[in-house]
Formats: C-alpha cells, structure tokens, sequence
C-alpha cells in the first residue's frame, strides 16, 4: 500500500499539486485520471522519487520515501517496477538484455537462473520468442510488453505505469489493460496508472483517483465513476460522444 | 551568472559520475562498449588525417627552406615537432572532439528525453556513474594511445610525402626526425591528450545528461558540447604549454 499524504508540488511558483491525500491500495489497479495539465504525471514523478516533494509525506507500506537520501530510497527502488510512456527500453540492448538488465544489476543469480527468469516474464507478456530483437525493430504494443516484462522482472511489490495505452490502437491498449491487470493479481502488487484512456477506466479501475487543477477532486471505483453527479468529473468522463451514450444507456 | 549555474552543475554531475560503480563486472562492460565506440572507431580518421597533415607540414617546411645555409634534415626534424608538440594532441583532440564529443552528447542526450536516463534512476542505479564514468575511463586510456598512433603516422606520413615528392633525401629526412630530440616532449603531448580527453568526454557527457525537451535539443546540447570543448582544449592548451614548457 501507498499512502500518499497532503503533498503539494509547486514549479517555479505555479502550484501545481495543491495538498493531495489518498491511499493506492495492495492488489489494486489504483488509477489516476485527469486532463492534461491536471498534475497525475508530476504525482506519479513524485511517488517514484524523480522529483522531490515541496510538502507532504509518501510512505511505501509504512516506509517514509520523500525524505529519504538516495541511499535509502535506492531500497525501496529495488521494490518498484515502472512502465514509462514511451517504453525507455535501452536502445543499444536486446529484448532479453533490456529484461536482464535490473537482474544483472541487483541480483546474484546465476546466468542460468537469469534466463530462466527472462523467459518466464517475457512468456507472461505473451512475446515468447522476441530475445534477440532490438527496440527498433519492435512495434509499439510489443515495446509496451517488453517495458512491462523489465518492470516485473524483479517481482516488484509496487508497479508504476505511466499512460500504458499512449500511441496503441484500442485492441493493443486492451491487451496491455489485460496484462497489467492480471499481473497485478498474479503478484498481490500495488500498481498505480497515469491514464486518460477511458477504456481503461471503466475496464481495471479498481481505484480511481480524479486530479482537477492540482487538487484531488473524485476518488471512487470504476462502477461508482458512472452514478457520479461530480460536474467536473462528468465533463471530463463523458466528454465524447460515444461516453455519453454509455452513460444514457447503462 | 548562467556560466556560474552551469559550473556548478558540472561539478555536482561528476561528483556523481566519479562514485564507485554499482556492479563492477558491469562497468566493465559499458568500459569495453565505450573502447570499441569511442576509441577504436575512431583509428580511421585519426589514421587519415595524420599522414596527410605530416606529409603536408614536411612538403611546407621543405617549400619555405630555399637558404642554402638551412640543412635539409630540419624538414624531419620540424615535422616530428610539430606533430608531437601539436599537431598530434591538439589537433587530432579538436577532431575528436567533433566526432566523440557530440556522439557521447547525443547518445546520453537521447537517453534523456525518452526517459531512459529516468528508467535507470528509479530502478535505483546512479545514471551520472553508469552512463559518464566509462566514457570518461575509456576516453583517459584510449587518446594516448591514438595520439602516439597519430604521432608515428604523421611523421611517417612527411617522410613518404619527401620520398615521393624528392624534395628531401630519405635518408636526410630520417637524420632529421632523429635530432635534438627531448623525451620530455613526448610526456608534455600525453599530458595534454589525458586533459583534453577529459574536456571531451566529461562535457559532452554533461551537455548530453542536462538536455530537456526534445529532439531540437539534443541537437542543440550536442552542438554545444562540440564548441565548449573545443574552446576550452584551446585554452588548457596554451594554460598547459605554459605551465610544461616555458
């Protein structure tokens, strides 16, 4: 569990997280939604440690993050796994270098054992034979897959996606939905999800968390989110047409 | 001010870049990746440009020494000078500042705006460590070693350039590469090369790790590397020659 207490961000005088409190459940695929600007990126940046918090408090199962030296914070790293947007698969590695690479870097497994490991999160990603390409040769949703694979190689207690479903097609997005979903699941993790995709929402939403100008303004389930009489929420959720209809009819 | 702001970030990037590596055995291996990239690559044009500049300082020397009273063997002579006092680690240092400075700026620049860099630091590795550290390392061990390359070539380079030219005997031109010669001059050139092996790896590393935005600038950032380098190898050459041999 990530408790997240009463943090704010602010850059060069803009506030841009104004005293955000919430809690990302174990087990849980804990999604956080909003528009562009609204500031779910810089939470999930301040959650992994890549920028520091002005105020506030984030604690991993009871552990103090934000305060903590590098040092420290190197620890419960080792316990994270994060997906970014664009994938971030080292360009000079292969798939299986890529996936080798945090084991190589944390563990004293055998090249055996490394493989053995290799094998078994590229089977769950469903890329069974990709070892030996490089990122370049890949396609977005298999670069996705790959990325995911690195994150649980080294079976993280908390999984971090940052828009897993950017630049996919609505069939690949699904997938990878799917994926992370049932990884969560498999491994008991705390995952948290950045996302605007409203497929996703409504299909892993386990926990919802709506940022609106900085501020935490909605937290509710995927089924709580379509009974909502929130008006800023509701524009948000149902601004297209097709929601909409989803709403109307269900 | 931004001058002061950007010193003090170097410093602070390579307080971060010279700690002790996370895993030996795989420094050693970006170590030998960064051999092969930044070093050994780069044996080609340093071959090229150093025959061609030894044979044209040898054929210049001879062109200019129309007094009877100048002994022809100073051709030889003059040519090793120049490429070991200059042309050697300065110049060919210039060159690779072009070629390995803005490779290491767009490669770590790269890195940086498609988070990789960011994918190392969450993952609890130092990225300054992992990614500066070697191609400092390999840039320190491995331009010596192409400079004394360049050095043999050049002179090498003056002395086929005599024999096909005619313009100096073969055997005046070796007397000449064979006189007044001062070993210290060789130590004075390697210590120049290690200092501008360092201004070239450790800025470019630096202009690469602190892009941000996109393309544009790593483009930009990787210019940069190039002309601040090149300006201060200039600098540390004359602050060097002053200290070493005047």
């Amino acid at each position: 569990m990530i408790e997240v207490k009463n943090i704010s961000k602010s850059f060069g005088g803009q506030q841009v997280l104004n005293g955000i409190e919430t809690t990302f459940e174990k087990g849980k695929t804990n999604l956080i939604i909003g528009q562009s600007g609204s500031g779910k990126t810089v939470l999930m940046k301040c959650c992994i440690g890549l920028f520091d918090i002005d105020e506030g408090e984030i604690n991993f199962d009871g552990r103090g993050f934000s305060g903590l030296g590098e040092k420290k914070k190197k620890d419960i790293r080792k316990e994270m796994g994060v997906l970014f947007q664009g994938g971030a698969l080292f360009d000079s590695f292969n798939v299986e270098e890529n996936v080798m690479f945090p084991l190589n870097m944390f563990t004293k497994m055998s090249l055996e054992e490394k493989r053995e490991r290799v094998n078994d999160v590229l089977n769950r990603v469903n890329l069974p034979n990709a070892h030996k390409k490089l990122p370049s040769e890949l396609s977005g949703g298999m670069i996705k897959r790959v990325a995911i694979a690195r994150a649980i190689s080294l079976r993280p207690q908390y999984l971090f996606c940052d828009e897993p479903n950017s630049g996919l097609d609505p069939k690949t997005a699904e997938v990878i939905d799917e994926l992370i979903s049932n990884l969560t699941e498999q491994f008991n993790m705390t995952t948290v999800i950045n996302t605007h995709d409203m497929n996703s929402v409504l299909q892993i939403g386990q926990k919802i968390s709506y940022l609106y100008k900085g501020n935490l303004w909605w937290e509710g389930s995927n089924t709580e989110i379509m009974h909502t009489d929130n008006e800023e929420l509701n524009d948000f959720v149902f601004s297209t047409e097709l929601t909409r209809r989803l709403k109307v009819k269900r | 001010m931004k001058i002061i702001a950007e010193m003090g970030e170097y410093a602070m990037l390579m307080f971060q870049a010279f700690k002790r590596p996370d895993k030996g055995r795989v420094f050693r291996r970006q170590l030998m990746m960064d051999f092969q990239d930044l070093g050994a690559n780069s044996i080609g044009i340093v071959a090229i440009i150093s025959v061609f500049t030894g044979a044209i300082i040898a054929m210049q020397t001879a062109y200019n020494m129309d007094n009877p009273l100048l002994s022809l063997k100073l051709v030889g002579f003059s040519t090793r000078q120049m490429m070991i006092l200059e042309f050697s680690p300065t110049i060919i240092s210039l060159i690779l500042a072009g070629k390995v400075g803005s490779s290491i700026a767009s490669e770590i620049g790269t890195m940086r705006v498609t988070e990789q860099i960011d994918a190392l630091k969450v993952m609890g590795i130092n990225p300054a460590n992992y990614l500066i550290l070697p191609k400092i390392t390999a840039s320190v061990i491995y331009n010596p070693l192409l400079i004394i390359f360049s050095m043999f070539l050049g002179i090498g380079g003056g002395w086929l350039a005599c024999i096909v030219t005619g313009l100096v005997p073969s055997s005046v031109y070796i007397e000449g590469i064979q006189s007044w010669y001062d070993p210290f001059t060789i130590t004075y050139a390697l210590i120049k090369t290690v200092v501008f092996a360092f201004i070239i790896s450790s800025i470019s590393g630096f202009k690469g790790y602190t892009v941000s935005g996109g393309s544009v600038e790593v483009g930009r950032n990787s210019t940069q590397a190039v002309v601040y380098s090149s300006i201060l190898i200039i600098i540390f050459d004359l602050i060097l020659t002053q200290l070493l041999l005047v």
